[in-house]
């Protein structure tokens, strides 16, 4: 089962459905337990970096979250869930995420030429960074998915599988070992997007 | 870089396609459900539904539709008609829509904007806008584009987005159904005049239509079509097929 982390902040019927499509046994979920028995955890996310890290923190499901990561079980971030994965957010002030991966959340304002509209919204080609990360099994270089964002994840290329190039090259995706997150919706990127969340899927 | 997106419209009334839809291997098809999906197969980046029913039976069949789309068609989906609310947000929000566009309601209440970008975020508001020529000034319409608010257009549209709208839909009454072309000039003035992504709407007939709008005014997003899809007059993707060989980039 891949539990959907149900913390109060966005919509999550888009998501469960596009599990469900796949065939993967997906139950939204605010218990810790059911994290706890899944094999595989989604943290999705919208909307703003302060409110969704405090209802997360008031939900107490950000240690579950972080427990269940560190026991090795696969975590999949998604758009905002997946900036939470980083250490700091500086997205109207300064916020501390779950600190899985060491990184920060910093504007595209100021990074991106100034004549590129913000956020950023619409399909853009993944570029592999890494060889054979298992999220993109299977998938090809260039492969189109949706994003919506206006802040990004700025860490060690190491932890960065794939960016896209919107003016300068942005994080599409990241890893560091059982830990992943994705800057664009899977969820709103076709096939290609169910694909993604299927090679995750599998991973648990 | 960023595609330039291709986004069908389907007009719903008591939960069937409006004028029906007539191409190749789909004949008379009047379920919403199964357009979507066979869009979405042919290469469609987004999908508006714009519900023009007025009967509350009908709205329920709306969301039915919607959420049976949602269900099968992992595509953003954008929903526009009857908006006056937050609770209308919250309603198709629900269902699987990603972003609501707002028209006449937000012309009676521009705080529509505020409250529901405050909410949801400024990604998920679409300001539509119906504007034509009076006396050579943009003016914005509502009720359908039946009447003429008196208030311009482009200054309309800016205070939206400094509300909080995150997109615009600009649709020219003045080229909207005669098929020779997008309305570049009233384009080009709202483009001028907002840093938020802009969808054209209004003229299209043809696949060089698309290749004009986007050649001569590239900082326009999309190009948003109805009756030029469901009649088969112009296919998703010969369209981004000829896009991209006309140097566009397009998600194919």
């Amino acid at each position: 089962m891949v539990a959907i982390v149900d913390y109060g902040v966005g919509n999550l019927f888009s998501l469960k459905c596009s599990l469900d499509y796949i065939g993967a046994k997906a139950a939204v979920t605010s218990d810790e337990a059911d994290l706890d028995a899944a094999d595989a955890v989604i943290l999705p996310g919208v909307g703003a970096f302060r409110d969704a890290a405090a209802k997360l923190r008031g939900s107490g499901l950000d240690k579950a979250v972080v427990k269940n990561a560190r026991s090795g079980k696969p975590l999949l971030g998604i758009c905002l869930g997946m900036q939470m994965l980083f250490e700091k957010s500086y997205e109207y002030g300064i916020y501390d995420g779950l600190g899985l991966i060491p990184g920060e959340i910093v504007p595209l304002a100021g990074y991106v030429p100034a004549e590129l509209k913000i956020p950023q919204i619409g399909w853009n080609a993944l570029r592999f960074t890494q060889e054979d990360c298992p999220l993109f099994k299977y998938n090809k270089n260039g492969d189109h998915v949706y994003f919506v964002h206006s802040y990004y994840a700025k860490c060690d290329g190491a932890y960065i599988v794939a960016d896209t190039e919107y003016g300068a090259p942005v994080t599409a995706a990241v890893a560091k070992d059982n830990v992943f997150g994705c800057q664009f919706h899977p969820e709103k990127s076709g096939e290609v997007g169910l694909s993604i969340l299927k090679a995750f899927c599998e991973m648990g | 870089m960023i595609t330039k997106r291709i986004i069908p419209c389907l007009d719903v009334k008591d939960g069937r396609v409006v004028k029906g839809v007539n191409f190749g291997g789909l004949n008379d098809v009047s379920s919403p459900v199964e357009l979507a999906e066979y869009y979405n197969k042919s290469g469609a980046d987004e999908l508006v539904f714009y519900d023009i029913t007025a009967s509350a039976e009908g709205r329920k069949l709306f969301i039915d539709i919607l959420t049976e789309t949602a269900s099968k068609v992992f595509i953003p989906l954008t929903v526009g008609g009857g908006i006056n609310t937050v609770a209308d947000f919250d309603r198709v929000l629900k269902c699987g829509a990603d972003k609501v566009s707002v028209n006449s309601g937000a012309i009676r209440n521009p705080n529509l904007i505020d409250e529901a970008a405050k909410r949801y975020g400024d990604q998920c508001v679409v300001i539509s806008a119906d504007v034509k020529r009076v006396d050579g000034v943009f003016r914005v319409f509502a009720k359908g584009g039946r009447e003429n608010t008196g208030m311009e257009a482009v200054g309309w549209i800016k205070s939206c987005v400094e509300r909080g709208a995150g997109e615009v839909v600009l649709n020219s009454i003045d080229t909207d159904g005669v098929k020779r072309g997008f309305d570049l000039e009233m384009l080009a003035a709202v483009c001028d005049a907002v840093n938020v992504p802009v969808i054209a709407s209004g003229g299209a007939g043809k696949k060089d239509d698309f290749i004009t709008l986007f050649r001569t005014l590239p900082k326009v997003d999309a190009g948003l079509a109805a009756s030029i899809f469901h009649f088969g007059e112009v296919d998703i993707k010969d369209l981004k097929t000829a896009l991209r060989n006309a140097g566009i980039e397009v998600r194919l």
